[in-house]
């Protein structure tokens, strides 16, 4: 009986295989044969998790779709009526909720690695351009999400949000409206944003994940060694430290994945506004065009980029300034000019320029939390803003005269 | 890359035990995106029982009131239309409402009412869900020479008796349905509510 | 590497710590979803005492009466005076116009106060317990947290009556310091904060009542993952044997 039935399945994959064009060939190229460096550490869960986030985010954003609804008049009242009359609409709503922010602290985390182990660097500057652009889409994604709630957060993030667009010269006030499609955020605000959440922009970031993938497999992950290793290859003709992603890889990312869903359950079982973090308190407060909330802030994973936007006296550029923050990631891989990937075989400047860098993006973050009304705030965020630009701008430098120390050839273990 | 001392058996174990657990926790998953499907408290509410007031129904007159979205009719009959009923059972497919689907059991009776002259029925054809025409009088249609009152559906010509039976020959396979009702009084009916001492709502 | 980690890592909880501070000081409420008593208790003070004013719009009688165990009988006659159906929100039995009229302002929907308020059901409860008497105010009341709140004390006959020790601030504005119990009300101050504990808690409930479910079933959830978890740890750990 048991015979039966796996020949039956056996039979069943097989006549599919000799059928779906190049089935076989695309599985062991992207996994059953895809060599990817065996010495991985806990920074390299962070890609698939991203990969698993955005599924669940696709998925249970398909389902509110089904009850919300995008007007002003009714946006709010659904968002209520899925948490409390729609059997189990709380938790899909939860889901969706936590993995917006869930998404975020998985991708900084990828950014991270990246930038530790110089994953940005030749011959992986695509995959690092891409994944920035990845990045922005993201943002722009969460930003049209956050709206769609048509809370007083929603509303008047949405209304700082789009003003950032006037203080472009000229055309400025014109774009806001044209954004807007009103003289101010409104139903038909509303209504494209929704569009472009569930449609055009996840259609965007499905293609942009794709071809970061593909670019990715083109030359082969890098690893916390910064070792090239298909640089030695066995007399099979597969590199010596490598091993296929498939099975190797595949249960330990499902043992990642399994970790990672357990954290986000307990967040959303036990505590899914964390304390006003992923959800906000004036965020349960319906939109009300004429009553701007004492305290504006946008959510923990743009707090960073607002505190630089605020840091700066000037509209024009405050805009310009924290535009740049994030395009900046673009010219990374141009601005390293290190002989070394890893910052394992890097010298002391290295590792003293990251470690203030992350240090300043989380005290911006924080600082991006609070109302900015205490003198000491505004100081402190502009030269932490000065000190994230020069991170960059004097990375040709730095990176250059920093000492380094002899790669091996062969990755290692960290134990 | 040290294949030799790999425990097969283990190993199998091990993939087969993680994937039904694994398995096991995705139908998990499933079943709130499952169940989300269902009425909502929403639709459960505008699903209620509704009251209808017959009190002043005339003969041959129907009262159609609406009960989860369809229409529903209440019909005063006339003695000489339950009288003709039973003439009709040889035309008919189902004439004792055998098929317990289209009827509470308190109407499966001769006349699938509570009340004999009073009838209540879901207006919804069983064919396609079209809403038959009341032809009450007993006189020739165009339709059928002999009719004896009834319903005609004008989407594809099925016929119903006074009683609500399917004829034979038409499309739609069964009789129209019998909602549950009950009467709080001698002219209010509650549609949506058995009899209580038929139990709880359908 | 590892230092390198574990500064980050304090310097992440820091920020939060510090992010955390603030605000008025809030008396603890003591409230607890998982006391069904409470619950009903606060459901029938509130339809008493509040529902005059205030709606719960999102609130169904019948989503009360399945979750904190009572019959659709019970719930018809106890707590529904509005002739309402048992499926319908539970509306305040004050038209908006006449709320305009008489209060002077439109009384607020609740169902999300406690989401919405910093310290959810403890603001509520310090809320309901800082009102004293005004004779600037329209109304005659004030209350100490939220300042010129333009409802007056619906609970006064149970609480008494507060009278507010006026003192200076830093910049020398007054404010009030110390509220103080004129004349006692029909209850102790113990049961007062029992009946402002269980409004609270019902507050609570009621702008969120998946919490009940989210939180019965939690344990359980996690627990199974944690389960997973420990298979595919094994599993990773079988495969694994052949790298290292």
């Amino acid at each position: 009986m048991n015979g039966f039935v796996s020949r039956q399945i056996d039979n069943a994959y097989s006549w599919v295989n000799e059928r779906a064009p190049g089935a076989t060939a695309w599985w062991n190229r992207h996994a059953g044969q895809y060599y990817a460096p065996k010495n991985f550490n806990f920074w390299y869960y962070f890609g698939s998790l991203a990969m698993l986030v955005f599924v669940n985010q696709i998925l249970t954003g398909i389902w509110l779709t089904m009850n919300y609804k995008p007007t002003a008049a009714e946006a709010f009242d659904s968002v209520e009526y899925i948490m409390r009359d729609v059997e189990w609409g709380w938790l899909i709503r939860y889901m969706h909720s936590t993995g917006a922010s869930m998404f975020f602290v998985v991708v900084y985390l990828h950014m991270f690695r990246g930038l530790i182990y110089g994953s940005y660097k030749k011959p992986r500057e695509l995959i690092w351009t891409l994944g920035v652009v990845i990045f922005l889409v993201l943002m722009a994604e969460a930003f049209l999400g956050y709206v769609l709630p048509w809370g007083q957060m929603s509303y008047w993030g949405a209304q700082v949000i789009t003003s950032l667009f006037g203080a472009i010269p000229v055309i400025g006030d014109p774009l806001v409206e044209f954004i807007r499609g009103d003289y101010l955020i409104s139903d038909a605000t509303l209504n494209r944003f929704f569009a472009l959440h569930v449609i055009a922009l996840p259609f965007v970031l499905a293609g942009l994940i794709y071809m970061h993938l593909m670019a990715l497999h083109e030359v082969g992950s890098n690893n916390p060694d910064g070792v090239e290793i298909k640089k030695v290859k066995g007399p099979d003709g597969n590199p010596k430290d490598g091993i296929r992603f498939h099975p190797y890889y595949t249960v330990k990312d499902l043992f990642g994945a399994s970790f990672f869903i357990m954290i986000a359950a307990f967040i959303i079982f036990f505590g899914p506004t964390m304390g006003g973090w992923f959800l906000e308190h004036d965020n349960f407060t319906a939109a009300n065009p004429l009553v701007t909330p004492a305290h504006i802030k946008p959510v923990w994973y743009f707090t960073p980029y607002y505190a630089m936007l605020r840091a700066v006296p000037d509209k024009l550029l405050g805009v310009i300034i924290m535009g740049a923050a994030t395009l900046i990631f673009f010219a990374l891989p141009w601005l390293d000019r290190s002989e070394v990937k890893s910052i394992r075989y890097r010298g002391p400047i290295t590792k003293v320029m990251i470690t203030l860098f992350v240090l300043a993006f989380l005290v911006l973050g924080w600082l991006g939390t609070r109302s900015g009304a205490e003198a000491w705030e505004k100081p402190l965020a502009f030269w932490l803003t000065v000190y994230y630009f020069a991170f960059f701008f004097t990375m040709p430098i730095w990176s250059k005269i920093d000492k380094t120390k002899k790669v091996p050839d062969r990755v290692t273990y960290e134990h | 890359m040290a294949e030799q001392g790999v425990d097969k058996g283990r190993r199998r174990f091990l993939t087969v035990s993680t994937a039904i657990v694994g398995g096991v926790g995705g139908v998990f998953a499933a079943v709130p995106f499952v169940k989300s499907w269902t009425p909502s408290a929403k639709a459960q509410m505008a699903g209620a029982p509704v009251l209808a007031d017959i009190s002043k129904l005339e003969m041959n007159q129907r009262l159609t009131t609406q009960w989860r979205g369809k229409p529903i009719w209440i019909i005063k009959r006339p003695q000489e239309a339950l009288d003709a009923l039973k003439s009709l059972n040889d035309r008919l497919r189902d004439p004792d409402s055998a098929n317990l689907e289209q009827q509470p059991a308190y109407a499966q009776n001769a006349y699938r009412s509570i009340r004999p002259e009073i009838l209540v029925l879901e207006g919804v054809c069983t064919h396609l869900g079209c809403a038959p025409m009341h032809y009450p009088q007993m006189v020739p249609q165009g339709f059928d020479a002999e009719w004896k009152g009834g319903f005609y559906c004008p989407c594809h010509q099925s016929r119903f008796d006074s009683a609500g039976r399917v004829y034979q020959g038409v499309p739609a396979p069964t009789n129209l349905r019998v909602p549950p009702y009950h009467f709080l009084s001698d002219d209010l009916i509650e549609i949506g509510v058995n009899p209580p001492e038929q139990g709880a709502a359908a | 590497m590892k230092k390198f980690l574990i500064s980050l890592i304090l310097a992440l909880c820091s920020s939060v710590v510090m992010a955390a501070g603030g605000g008025e000081t809030l008396e603890q409420s003591g409230a607890d979803l998982n006391d069904k008593a409470s619950l009903q208790r606060g459901a029938k003070l509130f339809v008493n005492y509040c529902m005059g004013c205030h709606s719960l719009k999102y609130m169904r009688y019948s989503r009360v009466a399945s979750d904190l165990d009572l019959s659709e009988e019970e719930v018809q006659r106890w707590l529904n005076f509005t002739g309402a159906k048992f499926g319908e929100p539970m509306l305040a039995a004050m038209k908006p116009e006449d709320a305009t009229k008489w209060v002077g302002a439109l009384a607020p929907d609740l169902s999300l106060t406690a989401r919405v308020k910093l310290g959810g059901p403890d603001w509520i409860y310090t809320y309901l317990k800082s009102f004293y008497v005004d004779p600037a105010r329209p109304l005659g009341w004030n209350n100490k947290l939220f300042p010129n709140a333009s409802m007056p004390n619906p609970l006064w006959e149970l609480q008494g009556i507060q009278v507010a020790e006026m003192g200076k601030d830093a910049n020398g504005q007054p404010i009030v310091t110390h509220l103080q119990m004129s004349s006692p009300g029909t209850l102790s101050a113990e049961e007062y904060d029992r009946v402002a504990r269980d409004l609270s808690n019902f507050l609570e409930y009621a702008a969120e009542p998946a919490a009940l479910k989210r939180q019965a079933i939690g344990a359980y959830v996690v627990l199974f993952l944690a389960f997973l978890t420990f298979m595919a740890w094994m599993l990773k750990t079988e495969y694994w044997r052949d790298v290292h």
